[in-house]
């Protein structure tokens, strides 16, 4: 996993509340096996016109939007279905950081998994954010993960706040099976504990 | 019970954090904590999971805690599958199951069906667990009072390989439903008009526990339809405390403990309910005896309405942003402002999904189609090859096709999500039993009313939204 310590790039605003995974990637593609190339299935239907052509005013559409690797969205973004093609999709696309007020839970830990940073930050902050955006679209935001800091287009440092453990796997771009297994000795105690202190929770067919 | 020894908070503790603590293994100072999981539940979308432990060179920690499910892409008519991608889906979870020694309930087994129905109905599914599963709807094994949660592809490849997540202790929401259901009323309007009262977002960082009268009256079944939409909710799981009905409903059942192990697991059970005191970071407390039928409007499970009701007007709608959310939604409805719920026009009917598919839920659509003809398209889809058995031992089966509905041979997710091809066509409005009214949740296209099993069969009859209690016998 590459790690993420600091990233400026051009950003886009999609400026809509609770964007679900659905609208992120559509269940018809979730059978794809995971190989590079979920990108043509993000945004998938809301990106298009009714005829099937693609609707040159959705921010992805548009030509400030080459490079983007920062999203922003409104409140509730990727809420709904578990998929984690919607994080593939977004990864694929370029992206590295996605900003909203909320997110939907499983989607947040999705992200740090696959090295992308779903970054809460207050409503107010992500509105002015978006605002600046959509008058200059593809306009840069810097964010370094190291220093907890964002550049905002119009020059403003940001401070935020991540969660600690977050911030760690993705400045070292870990697997986290590889740190888990640091406490391999833990999980075989808890196991046999399980067998022994509660046999009842040991599947037998009766 | 014993956990790695970290010092614990003592004073009374909720369901949730006493399931928390038992499966605690390590507690990092960042206040994530890795936790032992008891079952892990995969069905044909987790083959991202098996790829990357593949890729990886890693192998399956414990098998024998993993359980496999071929619901999602599989047909429900009757003959082999012919969709080459669907074939491809099922044989990858069969050769994962055969590679790794999992248990799979594959389709043309006697007791397949829908993970989320079938691991209750199989006692796979204990209180006092934790299990995972690589699907938002886990959320459903909470009913028997597990703590029961979705996860990711990566965190199933995790989870296979290590027999753990890594879990942040939750925020707890106390939902109070007090008073007594009337007559027509079931976990589907409770859960709904839960969510149409504290918004798709309202759970957001909470486990949700079901406290209350209203609660303790409702069946597993009714339970389990409950604790199936806490994810519409926001909620990361649901939870209603067991207690004596739990214990019947799941002695007996294939996995259960039996015998003298029965015992102990029954007395361990009874300890698990929150303490008396026990705090809760939030309240909700809503009065079961008025809640009404309900159904959804718009596109987000949050747009609950009784039966009675009519849909809001984007004018007199809060703010100027709640006023656009809610016309975009009538315009993708096809719906107009202010109309009366009961002039909603239907035109196809599914019965069926983790929600809303099990024998109660059929007997209660049999209950008003009996002796009547529906008016539009009308599928039933059992959520179990068990289920469809008795359906058929009750008669059933025989009841819906005189009615004139659509009687799937095949258990499967079906319409709920349109994986396997049976899709509402574009414009089309259905009445659903399902959990989620997203746009083109049930094909492109696609319009969702959610409700209970009892209003589909009502809407059904009627090609309209219909207020079930005047069908339903004295
Ligand atoms: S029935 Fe629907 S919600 Fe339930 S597991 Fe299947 S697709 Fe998911």
């Amino acid at each position: 996993m590459k790690p993420l310590r600091t990233v400026s790039a051009p950003a886009i605003a999609i400026d809509m509340p609770n964007v679900d995974t659905d609208q992120i990637i559509p269940a018809r593609f979730l059978r794809k096996p995971r190989r590079p190339g979920y990108h043509l299935y993000l945004f998938h239907d809301i990106r298009r016109a009714k005829d099937g052509s693609m609707d040159p005013a959705f921010p992805l559409n548009q030509e400030s939007a080459k490079g983007a690797e920062i999203l922003v969205a409104d409140r509730a973004f990727a809420c709904g279905s578990s998929r984690e093609g919607a994080v593939y999709a977004l990864v694929d696309q370029g992206f590295r950081v996605v900003i909203a007020p909320s997110f939907g839970d499983i989607f947040a830990s999705n992200s740090v998994k696959n090295g992308l940073l779903a970054l809460v930050l207050p409503e107010a902050t992500v509105r002015s954010l978006l605002d600046q955006l959509k008058a200059r679209p593809g306009a840069t935001i810097s964010l370094d993960l190291e220093a907890k800091t964002l550049t905002s287009p119009d020059g403003k440092t940001i401070p935020f706040d991540v969660d600690a453990y977050v911030r760690e796997t993705l400045l070292a771009g870990r697997d986290d099976i590889t740190l888990t297994l640091e406490h391999a000795a833990a999980i075989d105690a808890s196991l046999s504990r399980m067998a022994s202190e509660t046999p009842w929770l040991m599947p037998t067919k009766a | 019970m014993a956990n790695s020894g970290q010092a614990q908070a003592s004073g009374p503790r909720t369901l949730y954090e006493k399931i928390f603590d038992d499966h605690v293994i390590v507690r990092r100072p960042d206040g994530q904590s890795l936790l032992r999981i008891d079952r892990l539940l995969v069905h044909e979308g987790a083959f991202h999971g098996f790829d990357k432990l593949r890729l990886a060179g890693r192998s399956v920690k414990r098998p024998d805690l993993v359980f496999a499910f071929a619901d999602h892409y599989v047909p429900t008519r009757a003959g082999p599958i012919t969709d080459p991608e669907v074939i491809n889906m099922v044989e990858m979870l069969r050769q994962n199951c055969r590679e790794h020694g999992i248990t799979l309930f594959d389709r043309g087994d006697h007791d397949e069906g829908i993970v989320h129905v079938v691991a209750p109905e199989q006692g796979l599914t204990l209180p006092g667990q934790l299990l995972v599963c690589g699907d938002s709807h886990t959320s459903t094994h909470g009913a028997l009072g597990a703590l029961a949660f979705g996860i990711g592809a990566s965190e199933v490849e995790h989870a296979l390989a290590t027999q753990t997540v890594w879990q942040r202790r939750a925020r707890t929401l106390r939902i109070d439903v007090g008073g007594k259901l009337s007559k027509g009323v079931t976990g589907k309007d409770v859960i709904l008009a839960i969510i149409g009262k504290i918004g798709a977002n309202g759970a957001s960082g909470h486990v949700m526990e079901y406290t209350g009268s209203a609660i303790r009256g409702l069946t597993l079944e009714g339970r389990l339809t409950l604790c199936n939409m806490s994810i519409e909710a926001g909620g990361r799981a649901g939870l209603v405390a067991p207690d004596d009905a739990t214990f019947q409903w799941l002695k007996g059942r294939t996995y259960a403990p039996k015998g003298e192990l029965w015992e102990r697991a029954v007395a361990h059970w009874r300890t698990l309910p929150s303490d008396e005191g026990a705090h809760y970071d939030r309240e909700v407390s809503l009065d079961g005896s008025a809640i009404e039928p309900t159904i959804t409007w718009g596109t987000s499970p949050e747009t609950a309405l009784p039966v009675s009701g009519r849909l809001p007007d984007p004018n007199s709608a809060g703010s100027a942003e709640a006023g656009k959310s809610i016309s975009q939604m009538l315009d993708y409805m096809g719906l107009t402002p202010g109309m009366p719920v009961s002039e909603i026009t239907i035109d196809r009917v599914f019965i069926g999904s983790c929600t809303n598919s099990r024998i109660e839920d059929l007997r209660m659509a049999a209950s008003v189609l009996k002796g009547r003809k529906v008016a539009v398209p009308t599928m039933i889809v059992a959520g179990s090859t068990e289920i469809r058995r008795q359906a058929e031992a009750e008669g059933l089966d025989r009841l819906f096709a005189a009615a004139g509905c659509d009687w799937r041979p095949n258990p499967g997710c079906s319409m709920c999500v349109g994986m396997n091809g049976d899709l509402v066509p574009a414009g089309e409005r259905c009445a659903s039993t399902s959990n989620r009214n997203f746009k083109g949740r049930q094909g492109p296209g696609s319009r969702t009313h959610l409700m209970s099993p009892a209003m589909a069969a009502a809407a059904g009859l009627t090609g309209r939204i219909t207020d079930v209690r005047p069908m339903l016998d004295a």
